[in-house]
């Protein structure tokens, strides 16, 4: 049980009404191999508040996507429970989107990238006409006008991601969760897919859990960063990010609150690896 | 679209426009049968055997008996047949697979059943369905349907199975209704596999209903065919074999065309370097 809430010196709460979306109460998972289980989580807790983007990161192998999973009601907790708006999650919930690292195979290659943005929208029974102009509209908050027509194969893998993450976009979701979205892209995509993910919460408000093992990447996108680490995998950290929503690839990342987040997370990772060698 | 094209002009080796490329293939499929045939008029010419009659005897009979309204009374039959019997059996084999592909409980259930079945050719379940039927349409058309029902049905169950866990984790998470999930995911994902499925299917499907007819009909191809010999007109019987394998190539061709609109995206999507 590590609940130690660390707070570096100069990282400032949020202040205002925080309006609890999301939150892992004492989430454990175990997996049955032979001659026994497996403990992959251990009574994770965290909070994620609205308008805000939590990031979870730690070493691969931490289970960093069981937890998402279980979030997503994709798996069933061992113990503990996931809470969305107040209800406990027990299966895929109706307010949750997830972006899934292997854009390549979570689109319908037969289906046009327009049909691909309102495939959940007609499971929902949405309007034929609702369905074309939320999907329109989450192509051009994505930055893919005038491609709704094209066929996911015929974009390149930083624009299937956005196709991705426009289809999240018009189910209107309470909550987006994404599983290492960027983990698949080449450098300079990322950088523009993350840029992309900060002007959306500007422009759009949406509540985000991001999963991933680049540190550099949850502390420049979180408002929370939750650090994992450990086996079985606790929350050795919940850090807040006081960067404020106006980011910049460049100057955010030579700030000393940025570089000494940074440095913490890595400590905080580093540190526990070599405690378990 | 231009990646396709440019594609296709590398496969049959040539730089040159779509309309020679295209000319270039007929001619590269076209050269071996014209010189088999080519050979075969002259091997046979003027010959003297009752049974191998000469290329331009048997022409004549294919023209006399296979052409025209003579032909029509001979081959509409079996096409009407096997189309009735070959479409339900697709739609059959379709439908069931795909429960059983996403039942699994149930698909153990029944696999014994369906492995027995499959063994037992469909051919030989003619004597119990002459018993049944009689020798109209019902038997040929349900002997068709047991015949190949099951290359349909395997590859369905098959290609219902092989759907990619990442879209199954897409639906399941975007809670997309069970219909939508089987229309919109589960069908176009196994349709590569179903078509394979067909593709064998046809091709049971034209032995089938050859075989009924000559053993319990009083029309068709195989009637007409086994009525030749047995008359001892030996160019209606080879002119006859003649027919049934250009229909057999014409059937083909026509799948094919199927084949390539229902999977124009899955190709596409294989010639396409992004992907």
């Amino acid at each position: 049980m590590s609940e130690s809430i660390t707070q570096p010196a100069r990282i400032q709460p949020t202040r205002g009404p925080a309006e609890v979306v999301l939150a892992a109460q004492g989430v454990s998972k175990q997996y049955p191999v032979p001659g026994g289980t497996r403990a992959v989580l251990d009574e994770v807790d965290f909070e994620v508040v609205r308008g805000q983007i939590a990031t979870i990161v730690g070493p691969s192998g931490a289970g960093k996507t069981t937890l998402l999973r279980c979030m997503a009601g994709l798996v069933t907790p061992s113990a503990g429970r996931v809470v969305l708006d107040g209800t406990p999650v027990t299966g895929p919930p109706d307010g949750l989107a997830v972006v899934f690292q292997d854009y390549s195979r979570s689109l319908m290659p037969w289906m046009s990238v327009r049909h691909n943005v309102e495939l959940p929208l007609r499971g929902r029974r949405v309007g034929k006409r609702e369905r074309r102009e939320r999907s329109l509209a989450a192509l051009a908050d994505v930055g893919l006008s005038g491609n709704g027509e094209l066929y996911p194969w015929q974009l390149s893998g930083g624009m299937q991601q956005r196709v991705a993450i426009a289809r999240a976009l018009a189910y209107r979701p309470e909550a987006l969760l994404m599983d290492e979205p960027f983990a698949s892209v080449d450098a300079q995509t990322r950088a523009d897919l993350e840029d992309l993910l900060l002007s959306l919460r500007i422009r759009r408000s949406i509540t985000i859990v991001l999963v991933t093992h680049d540190i550099d990447e949850a502390v420049y996108l979180g408002d929370v960063v939750v650090v994992l680490g450990g086996s079985p995998t606790r929350v050795e950290a919940r850090l807040r990010v006081g960067l404020g929503p106006d980011r910049d690839q460049i100057r955010t990342k030579a700030e000393p609150e940025f570089l000494e987040i940074r440095s913490h997370v890595l400590a905080k990772i580093r540190g526990h690896r070599g405690s378990a060698e | 679209m231009a990646r396709v094209a440019a594609t296709h002009s590398r496969v049959t080796g040539r730089l040159t426009g779509p309309l020679t490329g295209r000319l270039v293939g007929v001619a590269v499929e076209l050269w071996l049968p014209v010189l088999l045939f080519a050979g075969w008029w002259f091997a046979s010419l003027g010959s003297g055997s009752l049974y191998f009659v000469g290329l331009d005897v048997i022409l004549e009979a294919l023209r006399d008996g296979w052409l025209g309204q003579a032909g029509a009374a001979n081959v509409l039959p079996s096409l009407r047949n096997l189309a009735e019997g070959f479409l339900l059996a697709a739609f059959a084999g379709v439908v069931l697979g795909t429960v059983l592909g996403l039942v699994r409980p149930l698909a153990n259930a029944v696999s014994p059943i369906v492995e027995f079945l499959r063994s037992v050719p469909g051919v030989a379940l003619l004597p119990i369905g002459l018993l049944i039927f009689g020798i109209g349409t019902e038997m040929k058309v349900s002997l068709i349907i047991y015949g190949s029902v099951w290359p349909i049905l395997l590859n369905t169950i098959d290609g219902v199975r092989s759907v990619d866990a990442t879209k199954q984790d897409v639906l399941r998470s975007y809670r997309v209704p069970a219909y939508l999930r089987i229309l919109g995911v589960v069908l176009p994902s196994a349709a590569p596999r179903i078509m394979v499925g067909l593709r064998t299917s046809l091709s049971i499907a034209i032995t089938v209903i050859v075989f009924s007819e000559m053993i319990g009909s009083t029309e068709g191809i195989g009637y007409a065919i086994l009525q030749a010999q047995r008359n001892f007109e030996i160019p209606q019987m080879w002119a006859g074999m003649l027919a049934l394998g250009v229909i057999g190539y014409l059937l083909n061709i026509g799948f094919r065309g199927v084949e390539q609109l229902v999977l124009r995206r899955h190709r596409a999507m294989n010639t396409t370097p992004g992907s």
